[in-house]
Parts: C-alpha cells; structure tokens; sequence
C-alpha cells in the first residue's frame, strides 16, 4: 500500500553534464541517425552549440540520480511490479551535449484504483540550466504498481 | 511555414522487429536498467513471458516520427500513454495525424494525435505532440 502521505514529498536536488558519448548512445538504440543528433560538426553548422538531445532524452537524466532508484523504495514501489503508465515533456528550451541540468522530482499525487489492486504514483521533475536556472523541460510520469496477475 | 491542414498525415515511420540488442542499447542509452526489459529470467520471475519494450523507447520513436516530419525546435509538448506491453521480434509502426489548429488559443500551434501500433494492429502507445508552427528554426 503506497501512502498518500507521501504527496508532495521531494529529494535533494542533483545535477548532471550532458554528455556527447551517452547522447550517441541514446541516439543509437532509437536508431536516430539525423546528423544533428550524432555529427557535432553538423549540429553546429545547423546553429546548435553542440549535438542536440532527442525529444525524450530528458528521461536519461531523470535516471542520472545518484541515488539511482531510490526514489521508488522511498514511497514504497516495488520494481517488479511496477509499468509505466503515462508519460509528458512540456519543452521550453533546447538541451545540448556539454549542458549542465539541475534536476529536481517531486510526489505530485497517489491514489489506488479497483479496491487497491491498482496504485498510482505520479512524478513531477524540472530540468533546469543550472547556471542560469532558467527552465528547459518539465515531465511528469504517471507509474502503477499492479498487485494483480500480470499480463 | 504552412501550417499543415487538420486531417494531412505525417510519414509514418515503420520499424525493424523489435531486438533484445536494441533493449540493451535502450537500457545503456537512457541509464534505465530495470531488469525487467534486459534479464528474462528477472522477467519471468515477475510474470511476465519474457523481457519486454521500455515504454520510454516507444515514445522515443513518437519523438522521432514527430522531429522528422518538423524541426524539434517546434515541439512544444509530448505526452504518450502505454497501452500495451511490446516482447521482442513485434514490428511497430508509428504515425500521426494533425488534429487541431490554434490549440489553447495559440496562433501557429497545432495538436498532433500519434500512434504506435503493432503488425497486427494492436496499439501500443497513444499520444499527442504540440507543435509551434513558426518557430521551425532548427
């Protein structure tokens, strides 16, 4: 049973480089090859300050915490039972290889379906330039534990 | 440019069968390492068949379908719902079509409905994309 007291409960903020390597990486296995993603010479004749991170690669630095999956332990979500349910980008600035994000994740509301065999927890984050704090993207996550059979 | 009419429909993109290599690539690439879609064993132990598809690659094609058709620099909003769990060797085919022009009141802004399906035809993801006509500077 995940409480609802949990709702609204945040974690240290961290921050993270974007880095050129895991940005091909990322590229690679959504199979993008457009040059802008993967040639940085490219990218900067295209106008960007480097190679440009993929619509949702903000998930990757969601997963940068250094405290890895603590965050799901924390309000009790067992990993395997766990899916994904939903999931948003609201995009306000472009991010780039050499970019530094601070990074923050809040409990935005719990609540359970079908007498508690279904529970939800959504996630809020910000991703913002860290220098300049100015905001870059937020997401928000919607994930369900299943206490029931599974597909 | 032209704001593309209500109805057109982007250039679907069509995708090899789904392979455990790319699950391991995805699973580096974005630092999720849930052993759910790499460790079969971890898989089944949970109920599941086998591994299967991080819903996050699903959307990463959505992105693609969608930053190939216009610049990502228009993108204004993504927003996906899994439907259904993806195993491998499944063929997806993502694809979209222009639903409504001036969304929230917003000149140029334009909503975008997607979809990934299987061969089959069973949906996978479903999802929007808000799009900003003018700023399609790249």
């Amino acid at each position: 049973m995940i409480d609802p007291k949990h709702v609204g409960k945040t974690w240290p903020p961290y921050e993270v480089e974007i880095d050129k390597s895991q940005l091909r990486l990322f590229a690679k296995a959504i199979d993008e090859t457009r040059p802008e993603y993967v040639d940085e010479a490219a990218a900067r004749r295209a106008g960007h300050p480097s190679l440009l991170a993929p619509p949702t690669f903000a998930i990757a630095l969601a997963a940068a915490d250094p405290n890895g999956l603590d965050y799901l332990h924390d309000v009790g979500i067992p990993i395997a039972r766990l899916l994904h349910a939903d999931q948003r980008f609201t995009y306000h600035a472009p991010m780039f290889a050499g970019h530094r994000v601070a990074v923050t994740r809040r409990v935005a509301d719990v609540y359970a379906k079908k007498n508690g065999a279904l529970e939800f927890v959504r996630f809020e984050m910000e991703f913002r330039d860290a220098e300049s704090q100015d905001l870059l993207v937020e997401s928000a996550m919607l994930l369900v534990v299943r206490h029931e059979a599974t597909p | 440019m032209t704001v593309p009419a209500i109805g057109a429909e982007l250039p679907p993109l069509a995708l090899p069968p789904l392979s455990r290599a790319t699950l391991a690539l995805y699973a580096g690439g974005s630092a999720d390492h849930v052993p759910l879609h790499i460790d079969s064993a971890f898989a089944k132990a949970a109920g599941y068949p086998d591994v299967f598809m991080h819903g996050m690659l699903g959307m990463a094609y959505l992105g693609r379908l969608v930053t190939a058709w216009m610049p990502q620099a228009a993108l204004a909003d993504l927003a996906v719902r899994f439907v259904a769990i993806t195993y491998p060797e499944e063929r997806l085919t993502a694809s979209g079509r222009v639903v409504e022009h001036d969304v929230g009141g917003v000149p140029e802004r334009i909503k975008v409905e997607l979809l990934l399906q299987n061969a089959a035809g069973e949906t996978k993801l479903t999802g929007s994309a808000l799009l900003d006509c003018g700023r399609t500077r790249r």
